[in-house]
């Protein structure tokens, strides 16, 4: 048993993900209230190098050629032998597909309890969790004496994780890791869109409630009356009513336009995420309690199927004027 | 080869969310139920799997509130079994709800087991792992896609900014579906109440409920926003007239 917090470092492709940053800044925020150090655990094959700007106090590197790639079950064999040897206070993972692919086997596996969808933790151990798409918030003393957490972005900045001063690293030997059960066969990239949506001054973001794609006819007069590009939400993207490079948020595109102006978008989590860069953002929601308006500069609870051809109108009159 | 769905009902973000007098949970007197969005991937993908390859396809879910009208709009879709697992499950937690799944799960010897990745009100981990590893059996969830051959799958999993991983999981195993390979299919309500004259549901019971391995919640409430949005209201005349003054100061009109 230790006061220590442990985070998973996630990297992909030899890059690390800015979660990891997020999760280093509340283990420090932890680590204060336990006395505890903050160790950063790095799986990987010759990527010791990634530790280089991890704020932490320390970190574990565990290098295996099975650990080149992310296989659930080849980081779950490695953290279920680290974590049920060490016992850390705290051990966070992000709400990502890595992290989640593992947290829970874990809990399981090792009987320890797991608290998800973490955004911040107050130095005397509560954490607050954000559920049902950002509309409700749950707090609660973290479980003890030892407890597995998945971290959202939002509560604390990359920023405050990264260091100028590289952490000391100790190399931990890996267990074997043989007959696994899942591994990469191969990376499909992206197909290039026609457009960088990250690159766009003004997008015109839709979502579920455009209901139709005939009616995204009446977001692509908009964004070609104000000069801007139409991108949207997961499931616009899923229904295949725009394009997979058009897909803002977690598992899209991170945006950081002048205007983002989002018409019936609810502002879940996995879609706000990518879009707190923007300089302004414009929600159209009839909702009045759609998490979207917390983040949003202006709102209007005006139904777009009455606002946005109007709005077209008077975009195109002050055009032409 | 038999492939089950694992399925959750959860509160309907469309309708006003209150937290109850205690503190701790949802009021349930307003909430009403709809099923996981990601779960109705996962039927998709299980009925696509059955149209492709003839696999036996079965729908397990715990018994609350609507669970009847889930599983028989599954069997219009085209699944073959549907099983309801009998028990309290009203506010109990996903470790509780994987440990009752597989034991019911386990009996059907499943090649493959499929859910969705989340789920809306998940507090302690996702039903999909947390499953997994109650059966014994390998999890990669982010999947929007999956392919079976002998002994195998390969799964598409999504990694941030539209990059695929594709993995291959030997069977059997849990995939957590984020999206079927299409949108899941409608199917019309007379259809439904056919199906509901012919197909059964099975009633399951399970050992009783484990909940050990989540948090306990001290106080549930709404964000307090730190900075609201600036509302515009009126007309839509009005509505759009301000709007413009805005993209005006912005500098983009
Ligand atoms: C692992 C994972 C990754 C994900 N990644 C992403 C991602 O990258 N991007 C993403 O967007 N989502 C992502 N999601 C999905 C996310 O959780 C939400 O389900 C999704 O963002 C909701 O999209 P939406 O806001 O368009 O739809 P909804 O939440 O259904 O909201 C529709 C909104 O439209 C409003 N509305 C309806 N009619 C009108 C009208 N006439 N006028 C005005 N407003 C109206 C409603 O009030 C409602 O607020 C992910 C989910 C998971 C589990
Ligand atoms: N106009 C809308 N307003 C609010 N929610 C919607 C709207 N259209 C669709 N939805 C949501 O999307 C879900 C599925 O809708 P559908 O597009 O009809 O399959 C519904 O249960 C709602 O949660």
């Amino acid at each position: 048993m230790s006061q220590d917090i442990y985070i998973v470092v996630e990297h992909l492709r030899g890059q690390v993900a800015d979660i990891s940053y997020v999760m280093l800044a509340a283990a420090r925020e932890l680590s204060k209230g336990t006395g505890g150090n903050v160790v950063a655990v790095l799986l990987g094959h010759e990527a010791q190098s990634l530790a280089g700007n991890l704020a932490a106090d320390k970190v574990l590197y565990i290098d295996h050629p099975a650990l080149a790639d992310f296989s659930s079950d080849a980081y779950q064999k490695v953290l279920s032998v680290l974590i049920s040897k060490e016992q850390p206070r705290v051990t966070l993972f992000g709400s990502t597909s890595i992290g989640t692919d593992i947290a829970s086997v874990l809990s399981i596996r090792l009987g320890f309890p797991l608290v998800s969808s973490c955004r911040s933790f107050s130095t005397d151990g509560k954490f607050v969790s954000q559920i049902c798409g950002g509309k409700i918030m749950a707090e609660g003393e973290l479980p003890s004496p030892t407890a597995l957490v998945t971290m959202v972005p939002g509560g604390y900045k990359p920023e405050q994780g990264q260091s100028a001063q590289a952490p000391a690293v100790t190399q931990v030997e890996s267990p074997v890791l043989d007959a696994l059960r899942v591994s990469l066969a191969k990376y499909i990239e992206p197909e290039p869109g026609d457009i960088d949506i990250a690159k766009e001054p003004i997008l015109i973001a839709v979502g579920r409630g455009i209901q139709n794609q005939d009616n995204l006819e009446l977001a692509n007069s908009l964004a070609e009356a104000l000069g801007g590009v139409v991108c949207g939400s997961r499931p616009v993207i899923d229904q295949g009513w725009l394009a997979t490079s058009r897909l803002v948020g977690k598992s899209g595109k991170h945006v950081k336009p002048k205007i983002y102006l989002a018409m019936g978008i609810s502002g879940a989590p996995e879609h706000t995420e990518a879009i707190t860069d923007s300089d302004t953002i414009i929600a159209i929601n009839t909702d009045p309690k759609a998490p979207i308006f917390n983040i949003a500069k202006y709102g209007t609870e005006s139904d777009i199927f009455d606002l946005v051809e109007v709005l077209t109108n008077k975009v195109k009159e002050a055009k032409g004027g | 080869m038999n492939v089950a769905v694992l399925v959750k009902l959860v509160p309907d973000l469309v309708e006003e969310l209150t937290v109850d007098a205690s503190g701790v949970a949802l009021d349930t007197a307003w909430l009403r139920l709809i099923i996981n969005e990601f779960d109705d991937h996962a039927i998709e993908q299980g009925v696509l799997l059955k149209e492709r390859s003839g696999c036996q396809l079965t729908i397990v879910a715990p018994d609350v509130e609507g669970v009847d009208d889930l599983l028989f709009t599954a069997s219009a879709k085209g699944a073959d079994k549907l099983i309801k697992i009998k028990g309290d499950f009203n506010g109990v937690n996903n470790h509780a709800l994987a440990r009752a799944a597989a034991a019911v799960i386990k009996e059907l010897h499943p090649d493959l087991v499929i859910t969705g990745v989340q789920a809306n009100n998940d507090l302690d981990g996702s039903v999909g792992p947390l499953l997994a590893e109650c059966l014994g059996m390998p999890y990669v969830g982010y999947v929007s896609g999956i392919t079976l051959s002998e002994g195998k799958s390969r799964a598409r999993k999504e990694y941030p900014g539209g990059l695929i991983a594709e993995m291959d999981v030997i069977l059997p195993a849990v995939l957590g579906i984020q999206a079927a390979e299409q949108p899941p299919r409608y199917v019309a309500v007379s259809k439904v109440r056919q199906v509901m004259k012919t197909a059964s549901i099975e009633e399951q019971s399970a050992p009783a409920l484990e909940p050990s391995g989540g948090p306990t919640i001290g106080r549930m409430f709404q964000p307090e926003a730190a900075a609201h949005a600036t509302m515009i209201t009126g007309s839509a005349d009005e509505v759009a007239t301000k709007l413009v003054g805005i993209f005006k100061e912005l500098g983009v009109l």
